[in-house]
């Protein structure tokens, strides 16, 4: 599985007893593993019924919301590490979002799917949307309203006055460090407030 | 309906005074409630179950007057507040009219007369009812409640457990309620309550005495009050501007559209069984409660004092008498204080009363909470 194997490499940067506000958390699924195995607390926000309710049979806290409407509940630097993982692509507000995202953590990790990754070019070299595992949604049917590649998170990160700590690809649940942007189906990216 | 046998209420003496926020003392009360389920040996699997305006300690199952309780589609063997897990207690409130001592009651200061305290009955706070059903929990025994739960002013008390009690229970569940009411709310309480007093027949709360019911203004009462329970679009669907005969009526005061007859309804209906003085006792402890007035205004510093391990707060987005917006500033209190809580804002169509309906979603999140409170329970 290399969506779990993915999970449990951002996992492992979150830093032990860390509490961590995980924007988008789905099923709660990240969040129970850095509770338990890394001794972390913190929130979930999601927005979706069916999701609120695995979180909370996971015994993870989970606030319903919608990431749209902006984090007003939560105050400057209230968290050690806020996630946004896979959550981006969906969002309208994307630079508003991400300066929320440091304005509440002292340090902001997020992923989403690589654009640039080299089988999409050829794909789209070729004529055709891609539809990988990475965008598995044919172009007129995706919830996904942002696409994006790792160069240009680069770019916005700057504009958005982010300060990039680290950053690296994800393929097949893998880290790529080198050339992650052609070499990499997810993009991830650790940062903190300039 | 698993239950075996009607419920039987059951009740408790207290003699030792109750003081009061106001500074008044409750003499002496008894307390009715009822029991469903078995309390497990540590004593750890009790829930209690805080009732709204017009509630009572009768939550589920069938009693023996054959009425079904009124949390019923929630509480009970395999619900989602399973009984066969869960001890669960319902209270009635000192101050309500179903058993409980009231205003119905005989005030010890004329106990020679056999005068019923009426509009005497002293101003009792959402703080008060907790301390009264503080000492039913020391009575039962029982040093730590599992949860305690309660929707609208019911949810107003669970809150108010985890600030004066703190360690007295493990989880608030706290439903459709607000950490104040907001002008508008006040206001409403008060068109309700001028229409009780203003009824010719109330005597300045002394009307048991005159024999009579100030039954015109509890009704006018029970209107407005179930307006504010309704969505807009709740009510559209069910009534619209449908009449009840084929042809326009051209009265003034006769019925002409169903939504008339409808609140006619509700208000006779309960002008037949609830006390005018209950009525307004109720409605004062729900324009009280603010738990932020001793601290500036800052609820988040209220909360500090909530030492409750968890916390579910669930909303309704049509629920504009207790909108979502004011659950979100007990969350965000909660938050400030990281302390761990769960909400829930449920899409349910009907306004206020969703928290009364067996909607899937909001019964799928008790349900999974309760199913965290039980295994809390059973690894301390």
């Amino acid at each position: 599985m290399s969506e779990r194997r993915e999970l449990k490499l951002i996992g492992e940067m979150v830093p032990l007893g860390s509490r961590v506000l995980d924007l988008g958390c789905g099923n709660g699924e990240l969040l129970q593993w850095l509770q338990q195995q890394r001794g972390c607390s913190g929130y979930g926000i999601e927005i979706d019924d069916t999701q609120v309710h695995a979180c909370m049979q996971r015994g993870v806290n989970v606030i319903q919301r919608n990431l749209e409407e902006g984090l007003a509940l939560f105050d400057d630097r209230s968290f050690d590490v806020v996630l946004q993982l896979q959550t981006l692509q969906h969002l309208r507000n994307t630079s508003n979002m991400l300066r929320e995202t440091a304005r509440v953590g002292r340090i902001g990790i997020v992923s989403f799917p690589n654009f640039a990754h080299w089988p999409n070019r050829l794909r789209v070299a070729g004529g055709r949307m891609p539809v990988t595992k990475a965008l598995p949604y044919e172009w007129h049917d995706t919830p996904n309203i942002r696409v994006g590649t790792y160069a240009d998170f680069e770019v916005l990160a700057r504009k958005s006055g982010l300060q990039v700590v680290d950053s690296f690809g994800i393929q097949d649940g893998r880290v790529v460090r080198r050339w992650p942007n052609l070499r990499a189906s997810v993009a991830v990216f650790k940062f903190e407030r300039q | 309906m698993a239950e075996h046998g009607p419920v039987i209420a059951q009740q408790m003496f207290f003699s030792e005074p109750l003081p009061l926020r106001s500074g008044a003392v409750l003499a002496d009360y008894t307390l009715v409630y009822e029991t469903h389920g078995t309390l497990n040996a540590d004593k750890s699997n009790a829930v209690l179950v805080c009732h709204a305006l017009n509630a009572s300690h009768h939550v589920a199952g069938v009693d023996e007057r054959g009425q079904t309780g009124w949390w019923d589609n929630l509480i009970g063997p395999g619900k989602p507040l399973d009984t066969g897990r869960f001890f669960v207690i319902g209270v009635n409130n000192p101050g309500s009219c179903f058993g409980s001592t009231g205003p119905m009651s005989i005030n010890p200061a004329h106990a020679d007369s056999g005068r019923v305290y009426g509009a005497d009955f002293p101003v009792v706070t959402v703080e008060d009812w907790v301390d009264a059903q503080l000492r039913l929990i020391d009575r039962l025994g029982i040093t730590q409640l599992a949860a305690v739960m309660g929707g609208s002013l019911g949810g107003m008390q669970a809150l108010a457990w985890t600030l004066r009690h703190p360690a007295r229970l493990r989880h608030c569940i706290a439903v459709a309620t607000a950490p104040n009411l907001s002008a508008q709310n006040i206001a409403f309480n008060e068109v309700a309550r001028r229409a009780i007093i203003t009824d010719p027949d109330f005597h300045g709360g002394h009307f048991y005495e005159h024999g009579v019911l100030p039954k015109r203004g509890l009704r006018v009462a029970r209107m407005i009050g179930h307006i504010t329970y309704l969505s807009d679009d709740a009510m559209e669907q069910k009534f619209g501007r449908e009449l009840r005969s084929a042809e326009l009526g051209y009265s003034t005061q006769e019925i002409e559209f169903q939504i008339e007859s409808y609140l006619r309804h509700q208000g006779d209906k309960f002008s037949e069984y609830f006390d005018a003085n209950t009525y307004l006792l109720i409605t004062r402890a729900l324009d009280y409660f603010d738990p932020a007035l001793a601290f500036g205004g800052n609820l988040a510093q209220a909360f500090a004092a909530a030492r409750a391990q968890n916390f579910l707060i669930v909303s309704f987005t049509t629920d504009w008498r207790f909108s979502p917006a004011r659950s979100r500033e007990i969350v965000k209190a909660l938050v400030d204080n990281r302390i761990a809580v769960s909400y829930a804002e449920i899409a349910a169509p009907h306004g206020h009363d969703a928290f009364l309906l067996d909607d899937a979603r909001y019964h799928n999140v008790m349900r999974a909470t309760f199913e965290r409170i039980h295994n809390d329970v059973r690894t301390t």
